[in-house]
């Protein structure tokens, strides 16, 4: 083929003068267009293409003007002007003649008309409502040329608002006698599936007769729809399986007309097409999964040709044995596979097998091991796309051990690359690395070092940020210490070097570590030395405006010793001067500060550098200024998150550089931007106190937790099992009897011919030390060694989902306190228990204030927020406002009875005992919302009754059981048993009651956390007592719990929303009944419903969808979260669920169902 | 993990779990010559006209600088892009992370196929002199960015109806 066009090409110039060769066809060289195509190829330079084009334009404008212009002259015209366009030169004039081209034309013409208008509009242009009448026409036509060409066109671009006017004619045509006709009406449904799909949801039985079609060609059409609506919703298709199944193993069989093959291979792109929807029908489902073996099975066995296109298929059908679920068998056979892509001499096969090998490890890393060698030889690869590919795939089986290596190589990579794409996700592979893997801190700042001066100022903001925060949090203890100073002198050495090539970012992160912490290396050097090195910094040309007003307030930081002071004087009067505001701020602060060392010690003390500054993160002292803009008819604040969406949804390639084609999250400024260092400093535990910021890393935490562990090497794992998991793989099947230092490969791995070099053996070993059963030992050691600073604090918790539930909850435990306090903030919802009983103590009426005050909340944790405490100057209160909703305000059980009593209607005689229950409520829970007081059991005498009540704490459920007696004997030895395997219960009664007095009540509280989210659970009691003439006794008796008693409001603002919904890696979707009320707009009434019933919040209503939040006691300070998005779908309601729990989702919406139907 | 949404987006794609998410899709297919030249651009995510030069030129520049022995798929920002040479022309085809490189590869070749039966042993010029053509061919490919149709009977079908009609006026 190639050499036949390179003939061609030779002939090129008598081509060219030529007119009747076959390349020119019927177009004569004196012809516009062939004269245009003559000046193209005879192009040298940009300047002159521009030239042609403008004068092309010139004449093409000319001649669609003029009257006479036949449309035979005008298809050449619109042909000429894609080639305008297609230079890049707009030839917007020429639209509507597309349009009037495809009105008017003869067939031919009509067809280049609709050719044009595809080319030159998109799909949300308003000239295309000119063109639907056009294509009515054409669709109704009796000439089926037009009626395919019209189809045609509305499978490419159709306005969303016009479907309806052309709908019916199209369906009309899925029964045409003509199979292209059909299968064109198909793809045009799938057209209008993809941009509306509310309009042809009445349709589906119409696919479900496309995908029986007897024309082969019809059914692949009708697989686009299916791909789509079983990626979306695989449980409602799979009953489409047997199907999907039996057509696969039709075309592999080799039953399609032979004009379907390529190269010998039946329909290799409709196979793969197949392979792909199997995947979705079989995953994490055994039963769908099994009826498919068999097809895989023959596939596998099938493309055996050794053609490119077998490969292809061969790539895809490996995908999704390892995506269904497993069968070993079948895993042995793909692993093979695999093994021959790997091995291949074709280098691009190569390059799909370790594509494939970096699929597979994240489910088995052991899979790596056979390629050990080859591997390596990739990593040296002289082909930088390989290169690349490799350390993707090392990324995936980073561990503990061999984390120094793979990261080594990632740096030599980004040395040598000049990419910035690469450079970005790399840096940003390295620092997740490193912060999850460090061994030791000494390695862990060099590599950050590294990563600050190979990413520069390309690199994610987030690194910077995680990194200061990462130094910043914690409890000063030894370990914090030893990094701190580590950071400190390695950053001075850095300083004393040549600071020219240090990118900006870096110099910041150097400017504010040393500010912060300098202090710790004090005795060892004079005082002044860090300061001049900063103020050398200052005198270099490099350094920017940003770093500079950095670098300031590092240094009013450091200012306490006289050589400082003086220095920072002389500073001053060079910038005081200045004419960015920013720095003349800062010159001003740094000196008043330096002079005013009382002042100084309010502003900057040293000792609360760990403490967290209280911040209206709201910023409610804006409502008024934003109120007002908006009255004014300012635009409402979008958050980031929805201004992204907005972007995704314009669908356009980026062509931006890629670390600035998307909005900058906020809080990613928040530290560089606009956080002055200053105030950095004042809010060193930021962390405790930036929601915005937790919640970033959290979104990004779970991307990479997001990838369970589905199966292993001996079939399905459960989900518990998964959630044991460490971050490491393979922990299971310890053996003890292998030291931990045998390099793995040697004995396992026959090298495949060639005897490798010690080198790489000795590469081999360390890359993939702790990969392999034999190494779980170590391994394990490893993990617990391994320093805790770098692991991820709150997150874990909180957010992550199966991944790194046990290693992290130990963890938790053991930095329980610091850890709450991050994850209370990090939540936005309890008060900080920990802080001397804070939480217990808050009276309603302080609840409610703080309700209130953050109602407005947008969740934007910017500094101007600290800057007003700084000037307020007074000791900062750790607990801070957190928009916590009362379940039911306090006044409500006090001065509205009557709702009370409509919530919970109770026969007159039980509400009098109800009366005299609640005069024994303890006082602190007294305001509390609270359930009505439920008989649990009673003597036949009624001597002795037992009812139970459940008060609604922000924090935890507290059941009270009260115990009545009724009789004149006091009750001894009393004992109160609660058990349940599924609750964890702890009393909370001041002294364990041991007798109740004749004729009065005692009460026994306990605070119960679900320890799995479940539907509802049983809770059982046992009440032992003795009277004082008789036999010890025992009282027996069951309450059962809900899973919404344990439910509270969880109050996001919609941009966390935004980012939690990313981040959540579980999720659920269902339709609900509506609620209709007379008054009230379906949706609202229906979310009013939930949140009266299960106390979810609702954060956002929004046209015809609404967000709403709640989370899942779980322990003081913290909770689960789940989010709900709704959304009106015809009569029904949309409600699809996320949470980073798996069962929460589940048992949330069985509660919604139920609160729903009983409305 | 230390990367905001930006990267995040990009890295989706690498995960089984998060496949659910991204559009497997062709974004656009170039055909160049061996001087950067466009002979043909389709475009199946929306570019604005103005940005197309620069993009092509750049996405030319990567093809063109490699070797022979290295394989014809190259990352490229967030998407990744497939390319063929055909004696002085290549078609270059940018498709999204989760995409089968090999299977669009040979689709390159099915697409020149057709080309070199339609035209009988096509060259840059058939193709520059038939640009509509062409485009109607393509069209029937790939729709959407998803292969629509590989026959290739079918595929010329159309068109060659259409020469038919003209024929007959």
């Amino acid at each position: 083929m190639s050499d036949v066009v390179e003939k061609t090409l030779s002939a090129l110039p008598s081509l060219l003068s030529l007119d009747t060769q076959a390349g020119a066809g019927k177009l004569s060289p004196s012809s516009k267009l062939g004269n245009l195509i003559k000046g193209i190829t005879e192009l040298t330079s940009k300047h002159e293409e521009e030239k042609l084009i403008k004068k092309e334009l010139e004449s093409i404008k000319e001649q669609v003007a003029s009257p006479n212009t036949t449309m035979r002259q005008m298809k050449e015209i619109m042909v000429r002007a894609i080639y305008c366009e297609m230079l890049g030169y707009q030839a917007s004039f020429s639209y509507i003649h597309a349009i009037k081209l495809a009105q008017q034309g003869s067939v031919l013409e009509k067809r280049v008309g609709y050719l044009a208008v595809s080319l030159f509009l998109n799909e949300t242009d308003e000239f295309l409502l000119l063109l639907v009448n056009t294509v009515l026409k054409d669709l109704q036509s009796t000439n089926l040329i037009e009626v395919c060409m019209a189809l045609t066109v509305v499978s490419q671009m159709f306005p969303k608002d016009m479907i309806p006017a052309i709908l019916p004619v199209v369906e009309e045509k899925l029964t045409h006698p003509k199979e292209i006709i059909r299968r064109k009406a198909v793809l045009a449904l799938y057209k209008f599936y993809l941009i509306a799909p509310n309009q042809v949801q009445h349709i589906h039985s119409k696919f479900r007769k496309a995908l029986c079609d007897k024309d082969p060609g019809v059914m692949t059409a009708s697989l686009h729809i299916y791909l789509q609506l079983i990626k979306e919703n695989p449980e409602s298709y799979k009953d489409l399986t047997g199907s999907m199944v039996t057509i696969l193993r039709q075309v592999v069989g080799g039953k399609l007309p032979l004009d379907f093959n390529y190269h010998s291979v039946p329909a290799p792109w409709l196979q793969i097409q197949l392979l792909r929807i199997l995947a979705y029908l079989g995953k994490e489902d055994q039963g769908t999964s099994e009826m498919m073996y068999d097809v895989l099975e023959e596939s596998l066995r099938r493309a055996e040709m050794n053609h490119n296109i077998t490969y292809a298929i061969l790539f895809e059908c490996v995908k999704t044995i390892y995506t269904v679920h497993p069968k070993s068998q079948l895993l042995e056979k793909a692993a093979e596979c695999i093994g021959n892509f790997v091995l291949s001499p074709k280098i691009n096969l190569k390059y799909l097998g370790l594509k494939a090998l970096t699929y597979v490890v994240q489910q088995d890393a052991n899979l790596a091991l056979p390629h050990q060698m080859t591997i390596i030889e990739c990593l040296d690869h002289s082909d930088v796309i390989i290169k690349r590919e490799t350390l993707e795939l090392l990324f995936r089986i980073t561990n503990a051990q061999n984390v120094t290596v793979i990261v080594e190589k990632m740096l030599e990579f980004l040395r040598l690359t000049c990419d910035d794409y690469s450079t970005i996700d790399l840096v940003g592979k390295v620092a997740e690395l490193a912060e999850k893997y460090a061994p030791d801190n000494v390695w862990f700042i060099q590599t950050m070092n590294s990563v600050f001066s190979l990413g520069g100022d390309v690199m994610q903001p987030d690194i910077p940020n995680n990194f200061l925060r990462l130094l910043a949090e914690g409890v000063d203890n030894v370990e914090d210490r030893q990094l701190r100073l580590f950071a400190v002198d390695s950053y001075v050495s850095l300083l004393q070097g040549e600071t020219a090539k240090l990118p900006q970012r870096f110099l910041q992160v150097i400017s504010w570590v040393l500010g912060e912490y300098s202090y710790l290396r004090e005795e060892e050097s004079d005082p002044g030395s860090v300061m001049r090195l900063l103020a050398r910094l200052l005198d270099q040309r490099h350094t920017s405006t940003e770093t500079r007003s950095w670098v300031l307030g590092a240094m009013t930081k450091l200012c306490s010793s006289p050589v400082s002071v003086a220095l920072a004087r002389d500073v001053c009067e060079r910038y005081s001067g200045s004419l960015n505001t920013v720095l003349r701020q800062k010159a001003q602060e740094l000196m008043i500060l330096s002079q005013d060392t009382k002042l100084r010690a309010r502003v900057l003390p040293a000792e609360s550098r760990l403490e967290s500054l209280e911040v209206d993160s709201s910023l409610s002292f804006l409502d008024g200024y934003v109120s007002e803009a908006l009255a004014a008819g300012a635009a409402p604040y979008k958050s980031p998150h929805q201004r992204q969406e907005d972007l995704v949804q314009e669908k356009a390639l980026s062509l931006e550089p890629y670390g600035l084609s998307l909005p900058v999250s906020l809080s990613s400024c928040s530290i560089t931007d606009r956080l002055s260092p200053t105030l950095l400093s004042m809010s060193s535990g930021l962390s405790g106190n930036s929601t915005e910021l937790s919640h970033q890393e959290g979104s990004t935490t779970l991307k990479l937790e997001g990838v369970k562990r589905v199966w292993g090497k001996d079939g399905y794992l459960a989900q518990q099992q998964s959630a044991c998991e460490t971050p490491t793989p393979l922990v299971e099947l310890p053996s003890p009897l292998l030291s931990p230092q045998t390099p793995p490969s040697q004995t396992q791995k026959p090298s495949s011919g060639l005897e490798p070099d010690q080198e790489k053996r000795q590469l081999a070993s360390s890359l993939f030390v702790g990969l392999g059963s034999h190494n779980s030992v170590c391994l394990m050691g490893r993990v617990e060694t391994a320093p805790r600073h770098f692991r991820r604090k709150p997150r874990g918790e909180s957010s992550s989902g199966a991944s790194e539930g046990s290693s992290d909850s130990s963890h938790s435990s053991r930095s329980a306190a610091v850890d709450n306090l991050l994850l209370s903030n990090l939540l936005d919802s309890t008060t900080v228990a920990s802080e001397g009983g804070a939480a217990s103590t808050t009276t309603p009426q302080q609840t409610s204030q703080r309700t209130l005050d953050h109602t407005t909340s947008n969740g934007n944790p910017l500094v101007e927020g600290t800057e007003q405490r700084v000037e307020a100057g007074g000791p900062l209160s750790l607990i801070r406002g957190n928009g916590m909703v009362a379940v039911v305000p306090p006044t409500h059980t006090q001065t509205d009875p009557q709702t009370q009593q409509d919530l919970h209607p109770a026969p007159a005689l039980e509400r009098r005992r109800d009366l005299s229950l609640t005069s024994h409520l303890p006082a602190e829970l007294s305001g509390l919302a609270r359930s009505e007081f439920t008989p649990l059991c009673s003597d036949q005498d009624s001597s002795l009754a037992l009812s139970a009540c459940r008060v609604y704490k922000e924090d935890a459920l507290v059941l009270l059981v009260f115990i009545s007696n009724n009789n004149d004997s006091a009750l001894h030895q009393m004992a109160l048993q609660l058990t349940c395997k599924e609750l964890e219960i702890s009393c909370i009664s001041g002294s364990p009651l041991k007798e109740v007095k004749g004729h009065s009540v005692s009460v026994c509280l306990h605070t119960v956390v679900m320890k799995r989210a479940s539907v509802q659970v049983e809770l059982a009691g046992l009440l032992s007592y003795q009277r004082p003439l008789g036999q010890p006794q025992a009282a027996q008796f069951s309450l059962s719990l809900s899973l919404k008693h344990f439910l509270r409001p969880l109050t996001v603002s919609t941009g966390d929303y935004g980012k939690m919904w990313l981040s959540f890696s579980h999720d659920l979707k269902q339709n609900l009944r509506l609620v209709t009320t007379e008054h009230q707009e379906p949706l609202t009434a229906t979310l009013d419903a939930l949140k009266g019933k299960l106390h979810l919040h609702v954060v956002d209503i929004i046209g015809s969808e609404g967000i709403v939040a709640c989370r899942l006691l779980q322990g003081p300070g913290q909770g689960q979260p789940c989010l709900l998005h709704c959304r009106v779908h015809a009569d029904s309601l949309a409600v699809w669920l996320r949470s980073p729990v798996p069962e929460l989702p589940d048992s949330l919406l069985y509660h919604c169902q139920k609160a729903l139907t009983e409305t | 993990m230390v990367t905001g949404c930006k990267v995040a987006k990009t890295r989706v794609a690498h995960y089984p779990d998060a496949l659910d998410l991204t559009i497997t899709m062709i974004k656009f297919l170039l055909m160049v010559n061996k001087q950067g030249q466009t002979r043909l651009s389709k475009y199946y995510e929306q570019v604005d006209i103005e940005k197309r030069p620069s993009l092509e030129t750049d996405v030319v520049k990567r093809c063109l600088s490699r070797k022979k022995e290295e394989c014809s798929f190259v990352e490229y920002k967030d998407f990744r892009l497939v390319y063929r040479q055909y004696a002085a022309l290549f078609i270059v085809v940018g498709i999204s992370d989760t995409e089968n490189e090999l299977s669009i590869y040979e689709l390159v070749h099915n697409f020149v196929e057709v080309l070199d039966k339609y035209f009988s042993r096509v060259s840059e010029l058939d193709i520059m002199f038939n640009l509509d053509k062409v485009h109607i061919i393509i069209d029937e490919i790939i729709q959407n960015g998803h292969i629509v149709e590989t026959n290739k009977n079918r595929i010329l079908a159309p068109l060659l109806a259409l020469d038919k009609m003209a024929e007959a006026h």
